[in-house]
């Protein structure tokens, strides 16, 4: 007990934090006033997914987690309800705009699917996916700071040979569109929400408050999103960007890969990531969370210690993690979210391998060294 | 150790490469950058994405 008065131990919290709100506005209006009004709303953009992810704790790695180990349907359920939002207003958006808005739609492959199974094992293996992983290391999670990194190390590289692995062999490029696609993307997300929650322990199905909020949230931002950038959100293309930036700028050349060298990637090498969507929004999302958690409690949390294999496994799997995801034409955000509320069958293909990679990650874990085995 | 020391790092490190970016890319340019909202602007949608193939 302290003989503090309340009063005097809460005000230097309550103004530590109006100065970190104040910070983040003064941020994305010095980028607006930089680069462009678009692109200070878009760091805005990515604040609010992080503070809302953090905040609430919504995410993907964790409520797959939850369904396959617990039987817990809560957070399958959010996620699903939350794509369904955003496909009930981007199908009609993209389809009356179809030279504004694009969706994000790639083709169903062999390299495509064999990526986002390793992805789904690799997210459980350091408990983050594509967002997952930035607002964990944002609110202080050292295995996602230490991932995070190599994450976009192998973004870098995945880019780098994606023109080979797609080579390998790809369906042409397959999307829903009109009120029939619309209905049948409703109702494949209502029918993996009915999946879950079937399966799931009694007392682990109904969603709390939290939950419906964070849904409601992040879908009216990945909206929102859509109608400024003008594209879906995504995560890891700006992961990658950044170490290729960083590549350029130590005199590396990047001539020698189709990706790299394509007119829009070396427009974007030589543009600022100031002006780069998913660059912003990634920063955001690092921000926003670093935001909420120091909001929630200083964070004061101890950080947890791992044994040296442990992190080795981090730093491969970190590393996959971005490989995979350029392979699979996006994360759990870039292909499973904004691919299936866009459309793309790709985005199905994606949810159906990662999962199945979740279950190997899941079973992985204990033996690499980052939890107890059971 | 506690979470604040990890996050410092990490906006540490976010600062460092924003300015060696904005060291190393061609200048700003905020009378030359899009509407505010792609949605309504006549312009082609023209960012990166995750999705998108070259050439595609």
């Amino acid at each position: 007990m302290t003989d503090t008065p309340l009063e005097a131990r809460i005000a230097p919290r309550l103004k530590g934090r109006a100065l970190a709100v104040l910070m983040a506005l003064v941020a994305a209006l010095a980028v607006a006033a930089l680069a462009g009004p678009r692109y200070g709303a878009l760091l805005l953009i990515g604040l609010g997914f992080g503070i809302a992810m953090e905040g609430l704790r919504f995410g993907f790695t964790g409520p797959w987690r939850r369904l396959i180990l617990f039987r817990d349907a809560t957070g399958m359920v959010a996620q699903m309800i939350c794509i369904g939002l955003v496909a009930v207003a981007a199908f009609p958006l993209l389809a009356s705009n179809p030279t504004e808005l694009s969706g994000a739609h790639a083709p169903v492959g062999y390299a495509m699917i064999g990526g986002a199974f390793v992805f789904g094992m690799c997210m459980q293996i350091v408990l983050g996916c594509g967002s997952g992983t930035l607002v964990n290391a944002g609110s202080g999670n050292i295995v996602s700071a230490v991932a995070l990194p190599f994450f976009a190390l192998g973004s870098f590289a995945g880019a780098y040979h994606l023109t080979w692995w797609t080579g390998l062999g790809s369906l042409p490029v397959a999307a829903l569109s009109g009120p029939f696609g619309l209905a049948l993307t409703l109702l494949a997300l209502a029918s993996v929400a009915g999946i879950a929650l079937a399966v799931a322990e009694p007392g682990k199905r109904k969603l709390p408050g939290r939950l419906w909020a964070a849904a409601l949230i992040v879908a009216g931002l990945a909206i929102l999103h859509l109608v400024v950038a003008g594209q879906p959100w995504g995560v890891v293309y700006g992961l990658g960007l950044w170490v290729a930036k960083g590549a350029v700028a130590l005199g590396a050349d990047l001539s020698g890969s189709p990706f790299w060298a394509a007119p829009g990637n070396v427009e974007r090498l030589e543009q600022s990531m100031l002006t780069d969507i998913t660059s912003l929004t990634d920063i955001g999302l690092i921000a926003g969370a670093a935001l909420a958690a120091w909001w929630r409690d200083g964070l004061t949390a101890r950080v947890k210690g791992h044994p040296v294999h442990a992190w080795v496994a981090v730093i491969v799997a970190g590393f996959l993690l971005g490989y995979s995801s350029r392979l699979a034409f996006g994360c759990n955000i870039g292909a499973l979210f904004s691919g299936v509320s866009t459309g793309s069958l790709h985005g199905w293909a994606w949810f159906a391998a990662a999962f199945t990679g979740s279950w190997y990650g899941i079973k992985l874990r204990p033996y690499l060294g980052l939890e107890p085995r059971r | 150790m506690t979470r604040l020391p990890v996050v410092i790092a990490l906006l540490a490190a976010v600062a460092a490469l924003l300015a060696l970016d904005l060291a190393t890319s061609h200048p700003l340019d905020p009378f030359a950058a899009p509407p505010l909202m792609a949605l309504g602007s006549g312009q082609a949608s023209g960012g990166a994405h995750c999705a998108s193939l070259p050439g595609q």
